[in-house]
């Protein structure tokens, strides 16, 4: 086990350094000028050069690089064009807007997810099931950002019951965090139960047909106990990796959502990384989210092997 | 006479299907008392399985089932389904055909052989697992107070089904139905689990039924049979009149279809054709068209009667030979 997990980490590290060098030779294909941007439009050459020199933009390609990777390796991920801020800080600072919305959508779209997808599953072909299967091609075909504008319109507009946008840190106080987080969060999470409620009912069906099920039932264990115990356990082997995926992709990727609800985390940060060509910046988030997508999926490896006894961390 | 433990009357079963409905099992009738070994014979799709997991209310839901089915003088077609959910486990013990899938990896074997004396006997979870403990050993599998925390995929398949056989048993069940149980086993190994269900059965009581197209089982350990064709029983009866003067033209063909040592490196007789379709069954005998001995336009038509040639030997043919084989 512990091998197999500083292995992965090994292998981990070397993504990694490819993650970087695919974002560096990425940026340099951006048309800009990140120095131009950063200055505004009133500027004289003799300012314009020495931030150059500054940012290290005069050195060459492969020098550059060398160095980001050379001090990305001690924390390092260099200093914000804009605020000259350090990246490291900048970054750390959104992760808890970020995960307290991935986490609190993913927690949402369980809790309908689960139930829904077993039920529908279980009493196939029933209303609930039909109910689920209509939710569930609804929630996968509107965009979260559609749902996004909707619930805003209604709980926060018509309604009024939910601020529209904005956010307050969990530890500042979780009633108002909780106010705000959750129209985004359901925004979000409604897709992602979309997704999970259709591989959840598809799972638990193909569970249900196995012999061993047939062979709890034989036993004359109770609907509630087979379902439980011998098809949940089963059914939700598969479903690990796609929550993993989204997750991963939910901490990453809620740009849209987290421009619209004014929420400070680094979908946020990236979208204005790339309006301010602030390079570091961008460069910095990616790699971030690129660390916690390996992590993520470290860690469903290891969820795996705890749930299917058949599988050993070698 | 002993006590009955299990009788089916008229029971049908007709399988909604995509393309229509298939009639599974057609008007089966049969009994088995305690410490006896009723064996239901056919091939595939004859309906031997299906006509038992009706009965115990394990047939698929798009079954329809009709008939009267008895357990210990309890008619089960009249309770509800959580009250025949009771019956099995604790008084029906189920061994299925192949215990690579019969066992549900994720759970330690002794968890599964526990959870049926949790649900029936109102054992403690540890009440239970000594349980199991005694069960494995009852089954013949080595060190079983190690092995009761392995899974099943660290047995071998002959320990998968002896560990089957344990669940099947946890509860001390009055009847255990055993639906080709070495089918996917290799033949040593085979030997061993009928060997072992029979040494069971002498030292419990159950009353076993016994779901096979191994003649050799039968004979082996069988006091009676049933030979099932196209969803009905061909012929029945004591398992020594059955197979000393076989009655119908299938159960003939059944028995010389078997390999035998005596006559090895020769190609073994089989009967020509298919078995019916389920869907469209003759009117008359199912077996007609691969017939041998079939005469008239009667067997296509008219259904044989099921008629008593011996005392308890029944056969259903307008046909059947006379003369011992």
């Amino acid at each position: 086990m512990a091998r197999f997990v500083l292995r992965r980490l090994l292998q981990s590290a070397v993504v990694l350094l490819g993650v970087t060098l695919v974002v560096f030779l990425l940026l340099q294909l951006v048309p800009g000028d990140p120095v131009r941007v950063a200055l505004g439009t009133r500027f004289d050459q003799e300012t314009y050069d020495a931030l150059r020199e500054r940012s290290g933009l005069d050195r060459p390609l492969l020098a550059q690089y060398l160095s980001y990777v050379g001090h990305a390796l001690t924390g390092d991920l260099g200093v914000s064009f804009r605020s000259g801020q350090p990246v490291t800080t900048i970054v750390l600072e959104r992760l808890p807007a970020t995960l307290s919305l991935a986490v609190t959508a993913v927690l949402l779209a369980l809790l309908v997810a689960v139930p829904l997808g077993i039920v529908s599953a279980v009493r196939s072909g029933s209303l609930v099931d039909h109910a689920a299967r209509v939710f569930s091609q609804f929630g996968v075909s509107v965009p979260d950002f559609w749902m996004g504008i909707m619930a805003i319109l209604l709980f926060a507009g018509v309604l009024g019951w939910l601020p529209p946008s904005g956010y307050v840190a969990l530890t500042e106080d979780p009633a108002r965090w909780a106010s705000h987080v959750i129209l985004p969060a359901a925004a979000v999470g409604l897709v992602t139960a979309s997704i999970l409620t259709r591989f959840i009912r598809s799972s638990v069906l193909e569970v249900l047909a196995e012999d061993y099920v047939r062979t709890a039932e034989a036993k004359g264990l109770r609907g509630r106990v087979v379902v439980l115990r011998h098809v949940l356990r089963n059914a939700l082997i598969p479903v690990v990796t796609v929550v993993a995926v989204q997750v991963a992709s939910l901490i990453g990727g809620v740009i849209v959502i987290e421009v619209l609800f004014a929420w400070p985390g680094i979908g946020r940060l990236t979208y204005d990384a790339v309006q301010a060509r602030d390079y570091p910046v961008l460069q910095g988030a990616v790699l971030f989210v690129a660390s916690l997508f390996l992590l993520v999926n470290l860690l469903v490896d290891i969820l795996y092997a705890r749930l299917d006894p058949r599988i050993t961390l070698r | 006479m002993t006590r009955e433990v299990l009788a089916i009357e008229e029971l049908t079963v007709t399988l909604g299907t995509r393309r229509g409905a298939a009639r599974a099992v057609a008007g089966v009738d049969w009994s088995v008392a305690a410490g006896q070994t009723f064996a239901l014979v056919g091939e595939s799709g004859s309906g031997k399985s299906m006509s038992v997991l009706a009965a115990t209310g394990l047939a698929p839901r798009t079954a329809r089932v009709t008939g009267r089915v008895r357990l210990l003088g309890e008619e089960l077609t009249a309770v509800s389904p959580q009250r025949r959910r009771r019956l099995r486990g604790r008084h029906v013990g189920f061994v299925f055909q192949d215990p690579m899938t019969s066992l549900n990896p994720v759970l330690t074997v002794g968890r599964q052989v526990a959870e049926g004396c949790e649900e029936h006997l109102g054992m403690t979870r540890r009440q239970a697992r000594d349980r199991a403990v005694e069960l494995l050993d009852l089954v013949g599998i080595p060190s079983p107070a190690q092995r009761v925390d392995a899974y099943p995929h660290q047995f071998s398949g002959g320990m998968r089904q002896r560990a089957v056989i344990a669940m099947a048993l946890a509860c001390e069940p009055d009847l255990l139905i055993a639906d080709e149980p070495t089918t996917a086993l290799d033949v040593t190994t085979q030997a061993q689990i009928v060997e072992l269900v029979a040494d069971l059965q002498r030292r419990l009581g159950t009353a076993v039924v016994w779901i096979t197209h191994d003649l050799g089982v039968v004979a082996g350990v069988a006091d009676t049979v049933a030979v099932m064709y196209g969803g009905r029983i061909v012929e029945q009866g004591p398992v020594d009149a059955v197979f000393a003067a076989p009655g119908h033209p299938y159960t003939r063909a059944l028995l010389a279809a078997r390999p035998d040592p005596a006559h090895a490196g020769g190609d073994l007789p089989a009967i020509d054709g298919s078995p019916p379709n389920p869907l469209d069954l003759p009117a008359g005998c199912a077996f007609w068209p691969r017939c041998p001995v079939r005469g008239d336009a009667r067997c296509a038509d008219e259904l044989p009667p099921l008629t008593e040639v011996a005392p308890g030997h029944r056969v259903r043919t307008f046909y059947p030979a006379r003369e011992a084989r």
